[in-house]
């Protein structure tokens, strides 16, 4: 997956959470950088080991953790309230967790505002 | 309670009451302003009626007011059936209130017609339901509905613009119509002041044919969206928080439960309620005025291209139907991104929605009937418990040990004896603050991890977190006093604090403030900023 080129955005106040609204990956900045998994040849990045990288990131921190991802199922399922979209079209039409990353992609994760 | 503070209660009590009554005679001024202008209207229209008035000079003698009022009513309603009677569709005041909208072709007379037969509700008279309404009303819709059970504060004034200084206090609804009244005294506008319940839901919003959910929690959307599903009616909803709002139009075109063409409910954007901690308020999280007054704004615009839809060629039998509505979207308004809108295109109904599908759980009689708990189907947080009573001061306690001399010692207070640890966010903090304390923002202090030197995490964090906590290390026999807005975080900061073993094994003492700066404000110090 050495030359996918993707990037991560954050709305809705998720963007507090990471710290960032952007984040490109790869990363040029080494804080920024995300654990994605080693793929076998012929396997692709799903969005689901994106989810993993992000969530990795907040490891240690509970609280903010679970504004982000629930796992108990076992796995990290992203927290209800929050949209996940690919190059702006919702994720259900994209095949949610198991969507293939391609090069050029924009994931959005927005969380619902409440506020009026 | 000391005297001095009572007198001044009631000198503000005074200045406020004085305040509204400045405010509702002017009100009052203008409104008799326009029945005066009315009647004038009235009598020259019945002076050049070629038909003549044939009460007209009676009716200023010797007839009761009440009796003359219902004459009057008689005759104008005879006036409305008769299908012949007005010249031009519109009042000649209309055309000239509504010209510019009116040249438009997207509105027209057509879109100004269905406009004045059309009617609208507002859930929620706060930040997005003041915009959307005054511009619904200004642009002469024939009826508004406002649901609110609030009262105005003044901390609601800097947006939601319908309400003034002078109506403090008042309910939301009264305030909005006093404004909407004067903006535009043709729009009927019907109050209930009251929340929106499920008992009540489909009882009111069955009077509308569209609904603005101006609301601002979890709950009432899903209730607003359930009932909309149920009765029929295209549903406008929007949200916003610090800089950024969002904007739906669902379940447009409002088709029965089961139809897949019909637009998506938020039930099938948002299946499952987000985790109640995770639902920030504009309380605490802050609003800009004009951010939701944008999305206030945008839902108004929504409205009217739902109700003059179609306006311009021939009238169809169906309006909100005849043709393809756009395809569902979001869109995300972010003050301070560039480009400020983005729409996100959204998914069609779920197949397994509990509100729009076939196999739909949510039903009339199950609302009617109350048996759909929205709160608890939403959650609530917790106040948070987080210590025991020996880890916690109250604020008339801690008022002592900062300001009063030590009874039994006699010894002058000293601030330098503890360090006070004021844990709300910097912006906050620079507000106003309690001298001698030092700001530890609360986002930093979760940024620790309890554990630094596990795993990688340790590690990765600035040397900035760190400092916070090696500096108060460095003061080991100091007693530590933590303190914020409400008294919450300075709980998960003491037990933090804690877990990073700043106590030393239970050698010196931490905890917190009960109650906060609020209760510091509203009990010791009543000069103490509340915001
Ligand atoms: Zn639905």
């Amino acid at each position: 997956m050495g030359n996918i080129k993707f990037s991560v955005e954050f709305s809705g106040g998720l963007q507090d959470l990471f710290g960032q609204k952007k984040i490109p990956i790869p990363s040029d900045k080494n804080e920024d950088q995300i654990q994605l998994p080693k793929l076998l040849p012929g396997e692709s990045l799903k969005l689901k080991h994106v989810i993993d990288g992000l969530a990795a990131k907040l490891k240690g921190r509970n609280a903010k953790l679970k504004l982000f991802v629930q796992g108990d199922k076992g796995f990290y399922e992203v927290t209800p309230g929050i949209l996940v979209l690919i190059n702006d079209s919702d994720w259900e039409l994209e095949g949610e967790y198991e969507y293939e990353i391609q090069s050029g992609d924009q994931v959005l994760f927005v969380s619902t505002l409440h506020g009026g | 309670m000391t005297a001095t503070s009572v007198i001044e209660l009631l000198r503000q009590q005074i200045e406020s009451c004085e305040a509204q009554l400045r405010d509702l005679r002017q009100q009052l001024a203008e409104a008799e302003h326009d029945q005066q202008q009315e009647q004038t209207h009235d009598r020259l229209r019945h002076a050049t009626d070629p038909h003549g008035d044939p009460l007209g000079h009676d009716m200023n003698f010797g007839i009761h007011d009440d009796f003359r009022s219902e004459v009057f009513a008689a005759l104008s309603h005879v006036e409305a059936d008769k299908p012949s009677a007005p010249r031009w569709p519109l009042d000649k005041s209309e055309y000239k209130r509504y010209g510019r909208q009116l040249i438009m072709p997207e509105i027209g007379l057509q879109g100004q017609l269905r406009l004045k037969n059309a009617s609208v509700l507002i859930v929620g008279v706060g930040g997005l339901g003041c915009p959307a309404a005054a511009y619904l009303v200004g642009a002469g819709v024939g009826i508004l509905g406002l649901i609110d059970g609030d009262t105005v504060e003044e901390s609601n004034l800097h947006r939601q613009i319908l309400h003034s200084t002078g109506r403090v206090g008042m309910t939301k609804v009264d305030s909005a119509r006093i404004a909407l009244n004067s903006l535009n005294p043709n729009v009927k506008l019907v109050a209930h002041t009251s929340h929106l319940t499920p008992e009540s839901a489909i009882r009111i919003l069955q009077l509308y044919d569209i609904i603005l959910d101006c609301t601002d929690t979890p709950a009432s959307r899903y209730l607003i969206s359930d009932t909309c599903v149920l009765l029929g009616k295209p549903l406008v909803s929007a949200s916003a928080l610090r800089t950024e709002g969002q904007l739906m139009v669902l379940n447009n075109p409002p088709l029965r439960a089961g139809d897949s063409r019909g637009g998506p409910c938020y039930r099938c954007v948002f299946p499952k309620p987000p985790p109640p901690e995770s639902v920030v308020t504009c309380g605490d999280g802050g609003i800009l005025g004009p951010v939701v007054g944008v999305m206030g704004i945008l839902q108004a615009l929504e409205a009217i291209k739902l109700l003059t839809r179609n306006a311009q060629p021939p009238l169809t039998s169906e309006p909100m139907l005849a043709q393809p509505s756009d395809p569902p979207s979001l869109l995300i308004f972010s003050a301070y991104a560039n480009p400020m809108f983005r729409s996100i295109r959204l998914r069609t109904r779920k197949p397994k929605c509990a509100a729009c599908s076939a196999q739909a759980s949510v039903t009339a009689k199950a609302l009617e009937s109350g048996s759909l708990d929205y709160v608890q189907f939403c959650g609530t947080v917790n106040p948070v418990d987080a210590l025991s009573p020996s880890e916690r001061i109250s604020v008339d306690n801690y008022a002592k040990l900062r300001l009063a001399i030590n009874p039994f010692t006699g010894m002058e207070p000293s601030k330098e004896s503890h360090i006070l640890v004021d844990v709300r966010e910097k912006v906050q903090y620079d507000l106003c603050s309690l001298e001698g304390s030092i700001n530890i923002p609360f986002s930093m202090v979760s940024h620790t991890s309890s554990h630094p030197y596990n795993e990688g995490n340790g590690r990765q964090q600035g040397a900035e977190e760190q400092t916070w906590v090696s500096s108060l290390r460095a003061y080991p026999d100091k007693p530590i006093v933590v303190i914020c807005r409400r008294g919450n975080d300075s709980q998960i900061t003491v037990r933090k604090m804690k877990e990073l073993g700043l106590d030393n094994g239970g050698q010196r003492w931490i905890g917190d403030i009960k109650g906060g700066l609020k209760a510091w404000g509203q009990t010791v110090d009543r000069d103490f900023p509340d915001y």
